[in-house]
C-alpha cells in the first residue's frame, strides 16, 4: 500500500509540473506586454518598469517560470489587480462560502440519488425506475444554469419556500446560513444527484444479481435487509469515485450558481475576475480548481482501493 | 460538465468494415430517433432565415414582453420586442456550428496526438500522455474559462476553448484503439509487407477508428453545447445582440418574475438539443458496443 501511495505520488509530480506551466502560460498566451495586462489602467512607465522587474519579463521564459514557481511555493500568490489584495487571502476570504455550498449541495444530491438509484434498481421497469432515469437523462441534458433558473423560478419567487440571493456566514447565524445555503446548494447538487442516481442504480443492480444476494436470501435474510444491509454497501463503492471528483470540482461546479445568486465565493471570483482581466487571481485560481481535482483523484484512488479489498496494488 | 470518453473498440477490429449506418438505424429505434432529432435540429439550423417568422435583431419596442401565443409571436416576444420563436430558431444555427468546430479541434488535435502516441510508442508516448493527463488535471469548465479568459471573450475563442478540453479526450480514445490495432496480425502482416505508416494509418487505422469516433463525437458535440452556452450565460462566449440560446438565458433570468418563459423557452431548445445529441451518442454506442451486440 505504502508503495502504491508513493508511487501514485511520484506519477503525479510530472503532471503537476504541467499543470503550473500551463497556469504560468496563462498570462503569456494573452496578446501583448504581461505588464500591461498586470497593470490594468495604471500604466505608468515607472510602474511598467516595475513589474518588469518583479516579474524578470526581461529575462527568458523558462527563468520568469522558475521566478513565478519559486513565489507560488513560498505563498506568494501575486496581488489582484483591482483591489491589489493578496491573491491567496482573497481566495481563502471566499473559500469558506464555497466550500459551504459545495458541502450541502453534496448532501443534497446524496440524500434524492441514493434512495431513489437504490429503489430504482430494485424495482427495475418500475414507474419509480422511469421517473429515476427521466430525472438521469434530464440532469445530463439540461443545463446547470437553467436548472439554477427554474428552481429560483419554483421556489423562491412561486412558492417562496426559500429566500433569493444574500450569504449568511456559518459563523454569525447557522440557522439563517443554512436557510440562505439551501436554494443554491439544491439548484447546485441537482445535476449531481442525476449522476449519482445512474451510477447508484446500475451499480446496484449488477451487485443485486451476485451470488451472495442470492445466498443470502436462501439463507431467509428479508429483502430490505438484502438490499440495505449487504448490497448497499458494495453497490456504493462506485458512487465514491464520483463523489470523491465531485468534491474535487466543487470550484468548478460553483461557477455558474454563486454567478446566479451572487454568492460571495471562489467561483464568482474566477468570472469576475475574467471580466476585470485580473489575471494573477485567475491564475490562483486555476491553479487551486487543478491541484483539488488532482489530490480528490489520487484520494478516490486510495479510498477505493481501502474500500474494495481484491483491488490489488501489486 | 462531463467530457468522458467513449471506449467503444471492436474486439476484433480485422478489416472490419464500419457497420453499414443505414443497417444500423433501421434496425435499432433509439438510433433512429436520436438520428431523427439531429437531422431535424440541423434542418432547423438551415432553414432558419426561411421559415423565421421574423428578423431575429429586429427590436419592436411596442410589442415588447409579449406572451407566448400572441398574435404574431407565437412564443411571445422579449423586452426589446424581438420575436422569441425567431431568436431561438436563429440560435440553433450559432449552437450547432459552435459545436461543429469545438468537436473538430478536439478530433484533429487530439486524434493526431493520439495516432502520434499511439503508433511511435516509447519516449513520444510517454511524453504525450503527460501532457494530456495535465489537460484532464484541470475541471472542463474551468480549463475552458480560463482558456477565454487568456484569448478573451468570445463565440470564436469559446469555440477554442471547448475544442481544447475536448482534445484529451479523443487523444486517449484514439491512442487506445490504435495500441490495440498496432498488435494485430493483419497489422504486423502489412507493416511486414513494407506498408509505410502513412498507408497503415489511412487504409487501416482510420477506418477502424470510425466506429468509436463516430459515438465520441455525438457525446463531444452534446458537451460542447452545453459548454458554449454556460460560457455565453457568463458573458464569456457569444456577444449581444447574437440570438444565443445561453446568452438568451442569461438576459431572460432578469424578468423572472413576470416573464419566465424568455428564459424557459431557450432553456428547452437547449436542452431538447443537447439530449438529442446525447440520445444519439448513447444509442450509437450500445448498438456498435460489441459487447451489448447480441
Amino acid at each position: 500500500m505504502t508503495t502504491y501511495v508513493l508511487r501514485r505520488l511520484m506519477l503525479m509530480l510530472p503532471v503537476a509540473f504541467l499543470v503550473t506551466i500551463g497556469v504560468f502560460m496563462l498570462i503569456h498566451l494573452s496578446p501583448g506586454d504581461p505588464a500591461l495586462i498586470l497593470l490594468g489602467e495604471d500604466r505608468t512607465p515607472q510602474a511598467i518598469a516595475q513589474i518588469h522587474e518583479q516579474l524578470g519579463l526581461d529575462k527568458p521564459l523558462y527563468v520568469q517560470y522558475f521566478i513565478w514557481l519559486g513565489r507560488i511555493a513560498h505563498g506568494d500568490w501575486g496581488r489582484s489587480v483591482t483591489t491589489h489584495e493578496p491573491v491567496a487571502q482573497a481566495i481563502t476570504e471566499r473559500l469558506p462560502a464555497t466550500l459551504e455550498l459545495g458541502i450541502v449541495a453534496l448532501v443534497w444530491s446524496l440524500l434524492v440519488a441514493i434512495p431513489l438509484g437504490t429503489i430504482a434498481a430494485v424495482r427495475r421497469g418500475s414507474l419509480t425506475d422511469q421517473v429515476a432515469t427521466g430525472i438521469t437523462v434530464a440532469g445530463v441534458s439540461i443545463p446547470n444554469f437553467f436548472i439554477v433558473i427554474v428552481l429560483i423560478f419554483v421556489l423562491s419567487v412561486t412558492l417562496r419556500l426559500f429566500p433569493f440571493g444574500g450569504y449568511v456566514p456559518l459563523t454569525t447565524d447557522p440557522w439563517e446560513s443554512l436557510r440562505h445555503v439551501l436554494l443554491p446548494a439544491i439548484a447546485l447538487g441537482t445535476a449531481g444527484a442525476a449522476i449519482n442516481m445512474r451510477f447508484t442504480r446500475s451499480s446496484m443492480i449488477e451487485v443485486l444479481n451476485h451470488d451472495y444476494i442470492r445466498t443470502a436470501r436462501a439463507k431467509g435474510a428479508s429483502w430490505r435487509r438484502v438490499v440495505f444491509v449487504h448490497a448497499l454497501k458494495n453497490a456504493l463503492i462506485p458512487v465514491v469515485t464520483i463523489v470523491g471528483l465531485q468534491i474535487g470540482g466543487i470550484i468548478e461546479g460553483a461557477v455558474v450558481t454563486e454567478t446566479v445568486f451572487t454568492w460571495p465565493g471562489v467561483g464568482r471570483l474566477a468570472v469576475e475576475s475574467i471580466f476585470n482581466r485580473d489575471y494573477t487571481v485567475i491564475q490562483g485560481i486555476v491553479l487551486l480548481a487543478a491541484f483539488s481535482y488532482m489530490v480528490a483523484n489520487l484520494l478516490v484512488d486510495l479510498v477505493y482501493g481501502w474500500l474494495d479489498p481484491r483491488i490489488s496494488y501489486a | 460538465m462531463s467530457n468522458a470518453p467513449a471506449m467503444v473498440i471492436a474486439e476484433e477490429p480485422i478489416r472490419r468494415a464500419p457497420v453499414a449506418f443505414v443497417e444500423l438505424v433501421r434496425t435499432h429505434r433509439r438510433v433512429t430517433v436520436g438520428v431523427l432529432l439531429v437531422a431535424l435540429l440541423f434542418l432547423i439550423a438551415l432553414l432558419s432565415p426561411v421559415i423565421s417568422p421574423h428578423d431575429p435583431l429586429a427590436t419592436d419596442p411596442d410589442n415588447s414582453y409579449l406572451r407566448p401565443l400572441s398574435p404574431g409571436h407565437l412564443l411571445g416576444s422579449d423586452e426589446l420586442g424581438r420575436d422569441l420563436l425567431s431568436r431561438v430558431l436563429w440560435g440553433a444555427r450559432v449552437s450547432l456550428p459552435v459545436a461543429f468546430v469545438a468537436v473538430a479541434v478536439g478530433l484533429v488535435g487530439g486524434g493526431l496526438i493520439g495516432l502520434t502516441s499511439g503508433y511511435a510508442g516509447g519516449l513520444v508516448d510517454l511524453l504525450l500522455m503527460r501532457l494530456m493527463d495535465a489537460l484532464l488535471a484541470f475541471p472542463g469548465l474551468i480549463l475552458a474559462i480560463a482558456i477565454v479568459a487568456a484569448l478573451g471573450p468570445g463565440l470564436r475563442n469559446a469555440m477554442i476553448a471547448i475544442g481544447i478540453v475536448a482534445v484529451p479526450v479523443y487523444a486517449r480514445l484514439v491512442r487506445a484503439v490504435v495500441l490495440q490495432l498496432k498488435e494485430m496480425e493483419f497489422v504486423v502482416a502489412t507493416r511486414s509487407l513494407g506498408a509505410n505508416p502513412a498507408r497503415l494509418i489511412v487504409a487501416h487505422f482510420i477506418p477502424n477508428l470510425l466506429n468509436p469516433i463516430i459515438v465520441q463525437v455525438s457525446l463531444s458535440a452534446g458537451f460542447a453545447m452545453l459548454a458554449e452556452a454556460t460560457l455565453s450565460f457568463l458573458g464569456l462566449g457569444a456577444q449581444l445582440p447574437t440570438p444565443d440560446w445561453g446568452q438568451m438565458i442569461s438576459s431572460g433570468a432578469s424578468f423572472l418574475t413576470n416573464d419566465p418563459w424568455l428564459a424557459i423557452v431557450p432553456g428547452a431548445a437547449i436542452s431538447v438539443t443537447v439530449y438529442s445529441f446525447n440520445l444519439l451518442g448513447d444509442s450509437l454506442r450500445d448498438a456498435l458496443d460489441p459487447r451489448l451486440r447480441s
